[in-house]
């Protein structure tokens, strides 16, 4: 059924049909909206049986959704930022038991200074804790993405975190199709946990392993990372049959016929970017798009093969490696080892800078022409930072370094 | 309260023996149908108060709930000497996340349990008192004020014994541990029991290791209830307190019998009993058999640390009514 949704009401919608049994809720913007509605969803008695619990941190939700998924119920749970990293250690718990969690997070910076607005700094600071990570581009993808990530989380008994932007995706109001409870219910079925803390059945999970099997246990983590490689892509088509639309996959070409530039990116600045591709196409440049839905695992071959024909890659990405540059394009280059083709960061959008067509299109074509630097930082206020470090130069006492910037910039 | 004044004692250790009670009084742990919830084969330490505590808690709990019984454990001793995977000493479901999250993941077992229509099953969580009183706090606070269905123990030996006995927050007053060499600070700590109380949930009770039935009772006591509640047992430690490992039951009495354990219950708030100390004794007698307060006496005797001390066990005397004048 067509409906006029926020993003974060449309993802609620859809974490409703599928049915989950507990869900843990914290505030924390920009995700809020979702638990929200999801609350009420709850206490209307729409989606039932099914306990809603306002927990006291997020380390608190995540722990709560892994006692929950052990003892065998679907768990969901939403966050942002500083709420994921607060339940880092309990991320890399639930990856490791193998505990099948879904969580929404809603992308926001990562401060200090503290920031509410959108980037990827914080899903991509967990990026090696074991999820599987699904980047949404718009919020129809973000509502389906949810229903996918149940299904490959139930399959392979890991968690799953669907990435979409704070504000730019939870809080648009865009048209969504919302499936049907049946439509949901014929391709989601109950969930069969691998191990389940039962009573009639005693199991200790979660012990000690020393050096004779870690390994083996870590390795078949990464191997169910790799199954999950091979899974996405079949029921990215599964979905297309069940639902008439695609949504998720591991990579997403646009217009990369005859591309020398190819513009890699994650999440709603796709949009942005097809808009200024399309305009360049029209006056005659080669640049194509490679969207990543799937960033972990990371599809190596899919992406080594969508840029098989470019000559040049131009990574867009809303997070910074400091003291390194990409992120993404750290990943990138892996794909493209042997090739001699330039891998360019572009970081964009820290903090929830405005990424306009004007300064893609500017530096695309710098790309294109090779006047780009390895790592470009979109739009940075070059005279402003130098300002800061020749104060930081002339007096030991500089002060606090956003408040410095504020106020020397112009 | 449901529980039998104890009347018989075998002389000298007042340690009641099961054969000398009728068979409806004796403890679950002397039936031969107990269910050895923490089996032996573990690796704990000879003379283990957390260990013994643990059995004894778990198998009347599993006696209390017709073993329809979950668990979830904080990281710890318990949680390390009794599954070194792939061997486990734990006959019910058993679940093991992290240091301080334990109180959470109870919730959460708590929460499947009641969606899925499964009120029989009952859940426990359980850790020492670093995983409780330190770094599982928050989340142990946010279960009782969210009254989750679960009953939460702490196995008390003050201090970190895990990680080679390291000062908590339930290390008490001159005490010395690896992080405190000169013994730790007066006028800190925390009273959990106490602050549990505070959040007005349905049962808190304190028990040492050295009044088994009354322990068991509690437990029993706890499973009548709904919603959150506290159990928090006394448990000496050989290797971190410094005493023989044949005393932990005698060391855990004098805790009791000095003043410095009150051992009590409290219902919505509300305490509603507390064990009696049955001869006093100056906090001395329980200082002095423990090494980590072997510098109270050692060169020279510190009257002014004694004091205090003895101070607090008056204090707690006082304020719970713990004699009977």
């Amino acid at each position: 059924m067509l409906k006029q949704l926020e993003g974060s009401r449309a993802v609620a919608e859809a974490v409703a049909l599928a049915r989950p049994e507990v869900i843990c809720a914290y505030p924390i913007s920009p995700q809020t909206h979702i638990v929200e509605a999801l609350g009420e969803i709850v206490a209307s008695g729409e989606l039932a049986p099914c306990e809603f619990i306002n927990v006291e941190s997020e380390f608190a939700a995540m722990s709560v959704a892994i006692g929950a998924s052990a003892a065998g119920a679907r768990a969901y749970t939403a966050t942002a930022s500083q709420g994921l990293l607060y339940m880092a250690e309990a991320l890399f718990n639930a990856s490791g038991l193998g505990l099948p969690i879904v969580m929404t997070v809603a992308n926001r910076a990562i401060g200090a200074p503290i920031n509410i607005w959108n980037d990827h700094t914080d899903s991509m600071s967990q990026r090696d804790c074991g999820w599987i990570q699904l980047f949404a581009e718009n919020n129809q993808e973000a509502l389906d993405l949810h229903l996918q990530a149940f299904r490959l989380a139930e399959e392979l008994s890991l968690p799953v975190m669907v990435c979409m932007d704070g504000f730019i995706l939870t809080h648009a109001y865009e048209r969504v199709d919302m499936p049907t409870q049946a439509q949901v219910d014929a391709y989601l079925p109950p969930f069969m946990p691998r191990q389940v803390l039962d009573p009639a059945e005693p199991v200790s999970i979660g012990a000690m392993v020393g050096p004779e099997a870690f390994t083996e246990v870590r390795y078949l983590a990464h191997v169910k990372q790799m199954q999950a490689l091979e899974l996405i892509p079949a029921w990215s088509s599964e979905f297309r049959k069940a639902f008439a639309r695609d949504a998720g996959g591991l990579v997403r070409p646009y217009r990369l016929e005859g591309a020398d530039t190819v513009v890699l990116a994650l999440g709603s600045v796709l949009g942005t970017i097809k808009d200024t591709v399309d305009e360049l196409r029209e006056r005659g440049q080669r640049i194509g798009v490679l969207g990543v839905s799937c960033f972990r695992p990371w599809p190596h071959a899919a992406v080594r093969e969508m840029l098989a024909g470019a000559k040049r890659v131009v990574v867009l990405e809303k997070s910074l490696a400091v003291g390194v540059g990409g992120i993404v394009s750290t990943n990138v280059r892996t794909a493209l080892t042997g090739r001699a083709v330039p891998v360019y960061d572009v970081i964009a959008g820290l903090g929830g800078r405005p990424i306009t067509k004007a300064s893609l299109a500017r530096v695309f074509a710098d790309a294109a022409k090779g006047n780009l630097e390895l790592t470009t930082f979109l739009d940075l206020d070059r005279p402003t930072v130098d300002k800061v470090l020749a104060r930081e130069r002339e007096m030991r006492r500089s002060g606090p370094i956003a408040e410095t910037v504020l106020r020397l910039r112009q | 309260m449901a529980f039998e004044p104890i009347k018989y004692y075998q002389t000298g250790t007042f340690t009641v023996g099961n054969r000398l009670l009728p068979p409806e009084l004796r403890t679950v742990q002397a039936d031969v149908r107990r269910t050895n919830s923490l089996n032996s084969g573990h690796r704990a330490c000879q003379g283990c108060g957390e260990a013994l505590g643990a059995r004894y808690a778990i198998d009347a709990a599993m006696n209390a709930t017709d073993k329809q019984l979950v668990a979830a454990n904080a990281t710890g001793c318990l949680e390390v000497f009794s599954t070194p995977y792939p061997e486990t000493s734990w006959q019910i479901p058993w679940i093991h996340s992290l240091f301080g999250n334990t109180a959470a993941v109870a919730t959460g077992i708590a929460a499947a349990m009641k969606a899925k229509g499964r009120r029989d099953v009952r859940v426990i969580a359980q850790g020492g008192d670093g995983g409780t009183t330190d770094i599982g706090f928050g989340c142990l606070s946010g279960m009782f004020e969210r009254n989750d269905d679960v009953l939460y123990i702490c196995y008390d030996n003050e201090a970190y014994m895990n990680t080679g006995v390291q000062r908590s927050s339930a290390t008490p007053p001159a005490a010395r541990t690896a992080t405190t060499s000169t013994g730790n600070v007066f006028g800190q700590g925390k009273n959990v029991p106490a602050i549990a109380i505070a959040h007005g949930i349905a049962y808190v009770a304190t028990a040492t290791i050295a009044e088994l039935h009354d322990l068991e009772a509690k437990v029993r006591r706890a499973m009548e209830f709904r919603g959150a509640r506290y159990i928090h047992i006394f448990v000496s430690c050989p290797l971190g307190w410094g005493h023989a490992s044949e005393a932990s039951v005698h060391i855990a009495r004098l805790a009791k019998e000095t003043g410095i354990f009150p051992v009590y219950q409290a219902e919505h708030g509300e305490i509603v009993s507390v064990s009696k100390i049955r001869r006093r004794r100056p906090v001395e007698d329980y200082l002095k058999p423990q090494r980590r307060f072997a510098h109270l006496f050692s060169p020279k005797v510190n009257t002014e640390a004694i004091a205090r001390i003895q101070a607090m066990a008056d204090r707690n005397i006082r304020k719970y009514g713990l004699t009977e004048d």
